[in-house]
This record gives structure tokens, sequence and C-alpha cells, in this order.
């Protein structure tokens, strides 16, 4: 039966009195088992409310795009591209995406290997591999606000945590955050710290997915504990950390309450990701031209984030 | 080899751990010390220990306001999220109908959609259709963003669903609608927890939306209120901490009393691939 058919379309019309069969017994007796009673009732909340804030205002955001204007009456100065010509010259813009790309390397080659790491100590259900997934996790589930306020007190040259460091030393301490380049280095710790743990359940849950009849009869064939890792478990777990740098990419892409709240994208706009741009420039400027501009930027490389990694996934479950 | 191991392990594990504690633990305990005392001592016990930090925030109505606004906002994001997607999930899943494929794609379209995109005209419409300084404006958005991704894991649960259950349902003369009461929604708890804790988590700690929305500040999230906080006290650091020690008690908590329903909600976007 063909699926997208409705269940009064495939029954036969035939005139005559209503009897079963006919067009109007079947209306009745979809009206009584409540079939388009049920679909007029059940689906237009969902599509009412995601047309009304998700598809229309990101076509709207690419149709504003092209206008200069101030969010008030209607937008009518249409300026072409000038709106994505200024994005793209904007040396500020440009550290934005720049400071995007530093934290998916630091995930990358930080956060995730340490994740993979620790995921493999705690993969097994003892007591001491449970309470420690438990804290691992624990940064993660704070808001990114909380997180960004955390570290801003341990990250202060007078008070934190930093400054009583450097005082065991006997040096004064610096103001990592007021400093261009050390602030960025100090945002990049806050993500390793706040994100591991994600990175870990992701591993852990990948790990536990790995047949353990496989680990042992190696173990029984006389396979060391790192022999089994690096040949076994790890290219078993390679959809998971295809997964989880996906999950990075896109997570950075959308990274913003953590740096207002840890540095506001000072000092001298060194900091900033590409929504605390837009954020700082488009929205509290009410530039809504420009802003949307950059906000198509970033729908654009999520989409190609998103192509990219389908075009991963579909290889590799080609090859197995 | 094997105690090599053990050793190893634990000292890697007991490292790891102390970076995701030792600024949990700073934080709490500074809350109960002096400006001088967070001055020279940022990990040790407090010389004195001072609750005023704490008595200050919880004696306002301010902070008690602002809990309240974000519980009402986060209760109505979740109990919609769950109705509007589950009924839309429901159909998707049991009914056929014309068009259903297309539809089916259309929901799932929010799956590549970053909120950043939509922000600007997403406050547009709500400025228009005067719900700035309303709950409703951070509701609503809220749960339309969530419907993508709440859809295509009901969906796939109930499709999952024994089909004998259903069939013997319509040949007893059920209707839809209390098939879905009776038969789908109970059989779905797990799942529903799932989608009911990644709402739940999302509107208690989102922040780019309500500080778009809403400027009146008694209607602000804790979020948005906590940053005005800082604001006002950024030099005294006791008082801050001792703030955002008390909004981190409800997150944790839920982290303790329901860790397997948080974790597989927060990480479900894994389980689905």
């Amino acid at each position: 039966m063909p699926s997208n058919r409705t269940v009064i379309e495939e029954l036969p019309i035939r005139k005559g009195p209503p009897g079963k069969g006919s067009l109007k017994y079947g209306l009745r007796k979809s009206f009584q088992s409540g079939t388009l009673t049920t679909l007029l009732l059940f689906l237009p909340p969902a599509l009412v409310l995601f047309s009304l804030f998700v598809i229309l205002p990101v076509g709207e955001a690419s149709y504003y795009s092209f206008f200069n204007w101030n969010g008030y009456g209607h937008p009518n100065k249409w300026i072409d591209f000038e709106n994505y010509l200024r994005v793209f010259s904007d040396p500020v813009f440009l550290q934005s995406l720049g400071n995007n790309g530093l934290v998916i390397l630091v995930s990358a080659f930080i956060q995730v290997p340490l994740a993979l790491w620790v995921a493999l100590l705690i993969a097994d259900r003892t007591r001491s591999s449970v309470v420690f997934r438990a804290i691992f996790f624990v940064p993660y589930i704070l808001a990114d606000v909380v997180a960004g306020l955390i570290w801003r007190y341990l990250y202060d040259g007078d008070y934190g945590l930093v400054g009583t460091i450097f005082r065991w030393f006997g040096h004064d301490a610096p103001d990592v955050l007021a400093e261009v380049g050390w602030a960025t280095a100090a945002l990049l710790l806050v993500v390793v710290w706040k994100y591991f743990g994600f990175h870990m359940a992701l591993f852990i849950a990948g790990r536990q997915n790995v047949p353990n009849d496989v680990i042992e009869s190696a173990r029984i064939d006389g396979a060391s504990r790192w022999k089994i890792t690096r040949f076994i478990v790890l290219p078993l777990m390679r959809p998971v950390v295809v997964l989880s740098l996906f999950f990075s990419l896109l997570g950075s892409l959308q990274l913003f309450d953590l740096i207002i709240a840890l540095t506001g994208g000072g000092p001298l706009n060194s900091s900033h990701s590409a929504v605390s741009f837009l954020y700082t420039f488009g929205i509290r400027r009410m530039r809504v031209g420009f802003g949307s501009a950059v906000g198509v930027v970033i729908f654009i490389i999520c989409v190609l984030v998103m192509l990219f990694y389908k075009r991963i996934f579909m290889r590799e479950s080609a090859s197995r | 080899m094997k105690s090599f191991f053990s050793y190893y392990r634990w000292l890697v594990l007991l490292l790891v751990a102390s970076f995701c504690l030792v600024p949990l633990w700073a934080t709490v305990i500074g809350g109960f010390k002096t400006t001088g005392d967070l001055r020279t001592n940022a990990l040790g016990l407090p010389r004195h220990w001072v609750v005023d930090n704490y008595i200050s925030i919880v004696s306002t109505a301010r902070f008690w306001q602002m809990l309240w606004n974000s519980t009402v906002i986060a209760g109505f994001t979740v109990v919609l999220t769950l109705l509007v997607s589950s009924l839309a999930a429901y159909t998707l899943a049991h009914m056929r109908f014309a068009g259903r494929k297309w539809i089916a794609n259309y929901l799932t379209l929010g799956l590549t959609f970053p909120f950043a995109t939509a922000v600007l005209p997403v406050f547009i419409r709500v400025r228009d259709l005067g719900l700035l300084d309303t709950y409703w404006g951070v509701i609503l958005p809220q749960v339309a963003f969530n419907l993508s991704f709440s859809i295509v894991l009901l969906r796939s649960f109930f499709a999952e669903l024994p089909k004998e259950l259903f069939e013997a349902a319509i040949m007893d003369g059920c209707s839809y609608p209390r098939i879905f009461l009776r038969i789908t929604l109970p059989l779905s708890r797990p799942i529903l927890a799932t989608v009911g804790v990644l709402a739940l988590v999302g509107s208690w700690n989102n922040f780019l939306l309500p500080l778009v929305t809403i400027n009146d500040e008694a209607v602000y999230p804790w979020p948005l209120g906590i940053m005005q906080y800082q604001g006002q006290y950024s030099i005294e650091w006791g008082k801050v901490l001792a703030f955002v020690t008390l909004t981190m008690i409800p997150a944790i908590a839920l982290y303790l009393m329901a860790q397997k329903q948080v974790i597989a909600g927060l990480t479900s976007g894994a389980v689905k691939g």
C-alpha cells in the first residue's frame, strides 16, 4: 500500500445509497474512527509553531540580509550584497571565525582525545568507574553562563585561583582575561572543562557497544591491553569519534553564552565567536540587515558541516 | 602489570576529577568568604565562615522572582514540547495520509538550523505579536526549536512499538486519539523522559533568546539575572560566587535525582546518530 495517500482516496467511489464501500460511508467511517479529525487536530500545532518560529525566520533572515534596516517599519533600503561585503571585510568577524576554528582544533586535538582516553578507563561497571563518570559529567550540566562566571573568577588576577598560584611563586598575577591572546587561550581551556564530559559520555556508550566476546577471545590469544585497545576497540569506535567531532564542530558554531559571561568578547573584541559577534554588532545595535547576513553565513557553514558529515558517515557505513 | 595499570588509572582519573571539581569547590567555598579572605586564600576553607553573602541573596524577592520566571518558562516549554511533538510524531508514525513524507521531511528541516540565524527575525516576530517581555515570547520559540529533534526521537520510538497492539485496538473500534492516549503514550515513558529532560535543561539554561526578547527585569529568567547581578557587584566576588552557587543547586539536584535520564537526554543525539 502506498504510504502517501489518504484513507479517503483509497476508498472506492460508487454511486448509490450510503453503504459499505461508498464515499459517504468512508467519510463517515473515518470521522467515527477519528482519522480526519485526528489529523486536523494533531498536526497543525507542530506545523504552525515550526513554520512561524523556525522556517519563516530563517527565510526572513536571508531576505533581510539584503537590506539596510534598523528593524522598524518595513525594510526598504535594498543594498544588494553590501552587508555580506561588510561582514567579510570586518577584521573582527574574521577573527571571530578564527576563534571558532581554534575551538574546533582544540576540541579535535585535546578535548576529544582526553575524553576518549578517560572513557576507556571508566567504561567498565565497577563502583569507582560509576562515581568518576558522574563527576566528569558535572561541568556539562551547568549552564554556560555559570561556567563562564566561575572561570572569570578563577582567572581574576586579584582574587582567583590564578592569582593565588602566581603569588605562591612570589609573582604578581597577570590579568589573564585582559590580555589579547591570553583571553582566547583562557576561553579554550574553559571549553575543554565544560564539554569534555559530554564527549566522554558518548565514548562510554560507544565502548559498551563493542562486543565483549571479541575482546575476550583476543585476551585468551594473549593480546596485551594496549594491543586490544589499539587494534580492536579504537577501530570499532571510529564512528563514535566521527560523531563526536561533528558535535564539536556544530557546538563551536553555536558558542555564545560562555563568551559573554567569561570575556564579553574582549579585550579589544579579540575573543568573540561568530554568534557573539552577531549579538554584539548586529543585535545590540539593531543592525538587522548586517546581523542577518552574519546569521546566514553561520547557517551556510552549518549546512556545509552537515553535508560533509553525511558524506563521511555514508562512506563509513558503506565500507562496513 | 595489573597493579601498574591500576595505579596509572587512579592517577589519571584523580587528576581529571580535580580538574573538574576544583573550580566548583572554589566557587562554593568562595561564597562563604570575605573579600579580603578571597584575595589571599582561594582554595582553603574560609578563615571566618561568612553567610551574609548567601543570606543577602535569598532574602531578596528578586532572586525568587527570577527562579520562578525560569520555572514557569521551563515548565510550559517541557509540557508544550512533549504535547506538540508527540501529537505530530504519532500521526507520522501510525497514520497513512497524503503528503506524510513531505510533512515528515519538512518538520525535520530544523535539525540543521542554528538558532543564531533565526534570532533577529524571531525577535521581530515576537515583537510584532506583542509578546516582548512575556513568558510566551521565550516559550513559543523554544518549543518551535525543540520540535524537529523531539519529533525525530519520538517518531522512531513510536514506530517500533508492536503493531499488533494497534491492529487489535482498531479492530475493537478504538479511535486514533484514544489509541494515542491509552496505548502509545503509556508505552513511551522512557523516550518522553528523554525528550522532557532535554527540553527542561535547554530551557533552564537558555540565555540568547531571553536576552533578546526580555528587557523587563520582572520577567528575567535566572541566566539574565545572574549576569546583571555580576555587573552590579563585579568586584565583590563573594556575593557573585554565592549567587552562582545558589543557581547551581537546582541543576545538580536534578542531575543527582535522575542521573540516568539526564545523561540519556543530553547525549541522545548520539543514540540516534
